[in-house]
């Protein structure tokens, strides 16, 4: 309780007048300039509260009369980024990909696009680099394609994805074997023992012969006398070192006996045309692109 | 309660005894002078400024696509132009030299003519200078001005004073629009600035050099010096006994006092207590007090000095640029004789020589010429052309249908000049390793053709293919080397092949 307010001697401020055990509390108010910032600030935040978006309600909030909206704000910054390109996306869209790929400049700029296109769309299967992965993510670094690798093939097979449903979509059918019971288990054998011969791995020579015939009656028209494989129905190549589902022979067997069936979503639609261009220029050059 | 007692006492009883830590300054009129140093401290003046100002000014045909300026400091796209150099940012350890030197310069200087930088040649002397003189013209002289001070506001100083500031102000503008042009083309950001289409950052930057230059030469003056300034505090190291400093030569001056027109000088020092070295002095100290912190060493005071001395008839050289050690030497002679004008007789006696070398003037000369030469070596040995290499590492590598092995890399091709070579790429270390990229042509023998930008990074991805038989290890050591047209190499870089495990 204040009893007496009076100045100090020692220092000359006013005391508050409060007094604990015969010490007294000195009255040093706040700097001026302290106390009229704080009220500025104050007053500021009234005003902003008018101008801008503040109080929040139950469902929405005050919006402020300037009507500023940070989403907004991205939405302008994101328009005007494609405004930017805009110009770039047109060439791009207007030229065939064969003159992308013969043009520096849209080369330049389709392999900076279709970097962050094939980072944001592609590479949660097929890897940061096109490596793949295992379980049927084909890598795209490497020169074997099923459905071609040309820029035309790879645009074409970006576009429609692979067992889509859609009317052009990459579709293939591998016969499941062994679990519809087209081929006897003792076939099924022979006939891996004969198609890991094709890649010259050795294995039972007599039982190689004997899938031989079995091959011939029931792969040859999609994989190809010599496993060569074929691209019109995408029938993979067997002949050489690169095994989407593994080259082992449980593997081929199990390929063999239960088919395989990959599906890539299709992309026209979900990207521009522009996009998917710069994707299959990209995806040629990550080092398999054919001529 | 004993220790609080104890202090309240303390200031209870005195309170007006504790020192003052903050000391008011005192204004500084220095008046006009004329002489010798007077004369060089305007050239210096006129030629530092006349750099400062007219240099952006000056155009360098570098060819098409470059700047024409011959001092430009390019920051968006990263070079920095003088004359016939350009610096790219990986380079900036050439401005790391040269501010080396300078300060090796400064330290030789100094150690050898006293602080003649800050007398004379530091920007903060150079535009104070500029704004006394500006001053000194509009509202007069020093007794003028203290006059105009003390008096009331009145139109007429009112007006002085408007157009000592506007003046100012405007050099202070010129200043901050010189630095800009450092950074910009001259002509362009002048017309820029002046129709309001130049960047938010050169208005910033012209706004900050205006404020500064006007607040540290209009206001602060030698404050900066005094205070702000850390190289008053230790340019003492660099100084000695033998450094020419601006000294009042006390054995000849002492005992000063008022001395009449015809009357014997004996037994008089040659000081007649004018005030003309205070009155003159740009930091408002008197050199008589010996030597101080606060002076620049700008011989103002000789100056003065000279002329006085010149008046009452005896010979100049009372305050001038002197060590201390002949002042010593001076005074010494001196001593025994009574004041008068037979101590300069006996002071004349003593050899005045400058001692150049010295194992501290040696010794900041030869890291002087040390730090010349590496820079020269440095700047000779520059290579105009660069490559690097960095392996990809996603993936690691690629088993191709054949069972061969390829490996990625990108490969930046950093080409300084402004012409635009084609360089071959070769590999080396891997028999019938073989060289492909989606953008460069396959020549002969292998070898990839790499059209290389002018000024700039070339950046292309290459790959490289090796059959599995010549593969002995996981990881291989290959070169890649790159060629002139000439068949000359000009670039190799070492990397490593990957494969898996065999």
């Amino acid at each position: 309780m204040p009893t007496k307010v009076e100045k100090d001697s020692v220092t000359g401020t006013m005391t508050t007048g409060h007094e604990w055990d015969g010490i007294k509390e000195l009255n040093t108010p706040l700097p001026k300039w302290w106390v009229i910032i704080t009220w500025i600030t104050v007053a500021w935040s009234a005003v902003y509260c008018v101008l801008y978006p503040s109080w929040p309600s139950l469902s929405s909030y005050t919006g402020g009369t300037l009507g500023y909206s940070q989403r907004e704000e991205v939405a302008r910054a994101l328009q005007a980024a494609q405004a930017q390109h805009a110009p770039m996306v047109q060439r791009v869209t207007a030229a065939s990909i064969e003159d992308v790929r013969r043009n520096p400049e849209l080369l330049g700029y389709a392999m900076a696009a279709g970097r962050i296109a094939f980072a944001n769309n592609c590479a949660g299967c097929h890897g940061a680099g096109g490596q793949g992965a295992r379980g049927g993510f084909p890598s795209l670094a490497d020169d074997d394609w099923l459905w071609g690798g040309k820029l035309a093939d790879i645009q074409q097979t970006i576009s429609v994805g692979v067992r889509t449903g859609a009317d052009e979509a990459r579709t293939s059918q591998m016969p499941r074997f062994g679990a519809d019971g087209v081929l006897e288990p003792q076939q099924i054998n022979d006939v891996a023992e004969y198609v890991l011969s094709l890649s010259n791995r050795a294995g039972d020579a007599a039982a190689a012969q004997r899938g031989q015939t079995v091959y011939a009656d029931n792969c040859v028209s999609c994989h190809g006398e010599r496993g060569e494989g074929n691209r019109e129905f995408g029938g993979p190549r067997l002949s050489d070192n690169i095994w989407l589902w593994g080259g082992d022979k449980a593997s081929v067997v199990a390929s063999i006996a239960n088919a395989r069936a990959g599906v890539m979503p299709a992309w026209t639609g979900r990207l521009d045309e522009a996009t998917i261009k710069m994707l299959a220029v990209f995806v040629h050059a990550l080092g398999g692109g054919e001529q | 309660m004993s220790t609080i007692h104890a202090l309240k006492q303390l200031r209870a009883t005195e309170p007006e005894q504790s020192p003052k830590l903050y000391a008011n300054r005192v204004k500084v009129y220095p008046a006009r002078v004329r002489g010798l140093f007077r004369r060089i401290k305007w050239f210096l003046l006129a030629a530092t400024l006349g750099v400062y100002y007219l240099l952006p000014w000056l155009r360098w045909d570098r060819g098409p696509g470059a700047p024409s300026q011959a001092v430009l400091v390019d920051m968006p796209n990263r070079r920095a132009y003088f004359f016939w150099i350009e610096i790219w940012p990986q380079e900036v350890y050439f401005l790391t030299g040269l501010l080396i030197l300078g300060a090796i310069g400064l330290f030789l200087v100094t150690s050898l003519f006293g602080r003649v930088w800050c007398g004379y040649a530091c920007p903060q002397t150079v535009w104070t200078d500029l704004f006394m003189w500006v001053e000194r013209a509009i509202e007069g002289d020093r007794n003028a001005r203290i006059k105009l001070d003390q008096a009331p506001w009145t139109g007429r100083k009112t007006l002085l004073k408007i157009a000592k500031h506007a003046a100012w102000l405007a050099i202070a503008a010129a200043t901050g629009g010189a630095w800009v042009m450092y950074f910009n083309d001259a002509p362009t950001v002048v017309r820029e600035v002046f129709t309001g289409e130049a960047s938010l950052t050169v208005y910033f930057f012209v706004g900050l050099f205006t404020a500064f230059t006007y607040a540290l030469a209009g206001w602060a003056r030698e404050q900066v010096c005094t205070y702000m300034c850390p190289w008053p505090r230790f340019q003492a190291a660099m100084l000695d006994e033998n450094s020419l400093i601006v000294t009042y030569r006390d054995w000849r001056g002492e005992p000063r006092g008022k001395h009449k027109a015809g009357t014997s000088w004996e037994g008089h020092g040659d000081c007649v207590d004018c005030g003309q070295c205070v009155a003159v002095c740009p930091t408002g100290i008197d050199i008589r007090d010996g030597q101080q912190l606060e002076c620049i060493g700008c011989g103002l005071c000789v100056d003065a000095c000279d002329t006085v001395m010149g008046r009452v008839g005896r010979p100049r050289g009372l305050i001038a640029f002197d060590t201390l050690q002949h002042l010593d030497a001076c005074a010494a002679a001196a001593a025994p004789l009574p004041a008068g004008p037979a101590r300069l007789d006996a002071a004349a006696a003593q050899p005045v020589r400058l001692k150049v070398f010295r194992p501290r003037t040696l010794i900041y000369a030869g890291v002087l010429g040390l730090v010349c030469i590496v820079m020269l070596v440095a700047f000779l040995m520059r290579t105009t052309i660069e490559l690097s290499v960095l392996r990809d590492r996603a993936p690691l590598f690629v088993a191709l249908s054949d069972g061969s092995i390829r490996n990625s890399y990108t490969l930046k091709v950093l080409n300084k000049l402004h012409a635009t070579p084609v360089y071959a790429l070769s590999v080396q270390g891997i028999a019938g390793a073989a060289l492909s990229a989606a953008d460069a042509e396959r020549g002969a023998a292998g070898a990839l053709h790499l059209p290389v930008r002018p000024d700039a990074v070339t950046t292309w991805r290459v790959h490289v293919t090796a059959p599995r038989a010549s593969l002995g290890a996981a990881s291989m050591p290959v070169t890649f080397v790159l060629r002139g047209q000439d068949g000359q190499e000009v670039a190799r870089y070492s990397s490593v092949f990957l494969s898996p495990r065999p």
